[in-house]
């Protein structure tokens, strides 16, 4: 059984220059209690895999204009002047990944698998310093796993198992993060009680979950 | 002009959208296709964000705050509507099961290569689905006007990064409607009141012109 913990006893837990994956797509699906927790502890040097960094003043965004992120693997930061300005300041360290490759690493980080073969990116600025592999004449670009100390989770509902559910467009990246990290803390909408959510609806398994995010009082 | 040319666009690049398919819109230009398909037809969108069944956008005030397309904007659920993960819907994407991607464009070149996500020291705002999408979608149409501010986006290389190497199926303009085939780029029409020589003026990349290049056809 889990105990939902109070973020700053959560965010107490990252250490500055973790590595982080977090959840969400432009805002949708993404912890918003644990980013302001990261923001009000002032770490530094964090190294985040996202989607992408949001707009300056929400989400992730809040990350990006504290200066709390030394490096970025994201798929879109055009959203974010602010990513945009510090990465051409040379201020922030940016790796831009296609959007399926992104998700595609992940879980190969989370499932045991050595790298992913993709087309996607073949024979682009994508390609540049990586391995091809040539299959029954076809050429395929080889993408590394990617694994992270940390992945903040969004879900709609928890259970004290750690049982989670999602809701829509707000699943996302969620669930293949929760597979690919040491430690995955989870904020969910609604805790609820174990049986609560039937085995069917459960889409990340409990066993994955280490902590939940304790509701406002 | 502009709100025209794009009209215009949307309104062939719709005469494309088959019926039963599963079609995904990019952010700007390409979202107006979906003013000009007919209504009930039965197609299906999907958004990289991770829904099948995009409905139109919610009345103001009844937001679901988890419904949102890629452009970020709230839309509501068609019933008979699926939810996603990205793992999943990119595998759809990649996989080859939408029938139909409509992108936006910076430059495409001789050999029907796209590319629309970057402007090296100028725009850097990443390729978020783009590359998956031209590389995996069954059919690729890019939508955009014929040139930037009348330097020719038709070019024989594509000096910009490019999105794939794999050839786009069609490129709809204001001017024209262009097929990348093997041999070249073909004229198959042109815009209402535009000539050949129009087009192979702000063009510039090889043409090829087939005896008859007829005037689009308008849904």
């Amino acid at each position: 059984m889990k105990t939902a913990r109070h973020p700053d006893d959560l965010v107490a837990m990252i250490p500055d220059g973790a590595v982080l994956m977090i959840g969400g797509f432009l805002g949708v699906g993404s912890p918003h209690r644990l980013i302001q927790g990261l923001v009000s502890a002032g770490r530094k040097g964090l190294t985040l895999i996202a989607n992408d960094t949001h707009h300056p003043g929400l989400g992730i965004g809040k990350l990006i204009d504290a200066r709390v992120v030394k490096r970025l693997i994201a798929s879109h930061i055009g959203t974010n002047p602010e990513t945009q300005r510090q990465m051409t300041a040379g201020e922030l360290e940016i790796e831009l990944v296609p959007q399926g490759t992104l998700a595609e690493r992940i879980r190969a980080g989370g499932y045991g698998l050595g790298g992913v073969l993709t087309k996607t990116g073949v024979g682009t600025i994508v390609e540049k310093g990586k391995p091809t592999i040539e299959i029954d004449g076809e050429t395929w670009l080889v993408e590394k796993p990617l694994r992270a100390d940390f992945a903040l989770i969004s879900a709609r509902q928890a259970d004290y198992f750690g049982n989670l559910t999602y809701e829509l467009t707000a699943q996302n990246f969620n669930p293949v993060m929760a597979m690919a990290a040491a430690t995955v803390i989870v904020e969910a909408d609604e805790i609820v009680a174990v049986g609560m959510i039937p085995p069917d609806s459960v889409r990340t398994p409990g066993i994955l979950v280490d902590y939940l995010l304790e509701h406002p009082a | 002009m502009s709100m025209n040319a794009k009209e215009l666009i949307a309104r062939r690049v719709a005469n494309e959208v088959r019926p039963d398919s599963l079609v995904n819109l990019g952010i700007g230009l390409p979202t107006l296709v979906v003013s000009y398909i007919p209504r009930g037809a039965p197609v299906l969108f999907v958004t990289e964000n991770g829904l099948i069944g995009v409905g139109p956008r919610p009345p103001h005030g009844m937001e679901n705050p988890d419904l949102i397309d890629a452009g970020g904007g709230f839309i509501m659920a068609i019933p008979g509507a699926a939810s996603l993960d990205s793992t999943a819907t990119f595998g759809l994407i990649r996989g080859g099961h939408v029938d139909l991607t409509v992108l936006g464009g910076l430059q495409v070149d001789a050999r029907g290569r796209l590319a629309n996500w970057m402007i090296p020291g100028r725009l850097v705002p990443g390729m978020g689905g783009a590359m998956d999408l031209v590389t995996g979608a069954k059919r690729v149409i890019v939508a955009m006007i014929h040139t930037a501010k009348g330097t020719p986006k038709i070019v024989e290389e594509c000096a910009l990064p490019l999105t794939s190497v794999r050839p786009v199926s069609l490129v709809v303009t204001e001017m024209a409607v262009i097929e990348p085939t093997a041999e070249g780029l073909v004229l198959r029409e042109r815009a209402p009141g535009v000539s050949v020589a129009d087009v192979v003026g702000a063009t510039a990349a090889k043409l090829i012109i087939p005896p008859t290049v007829p005037e689009f056809a308008l849904s």
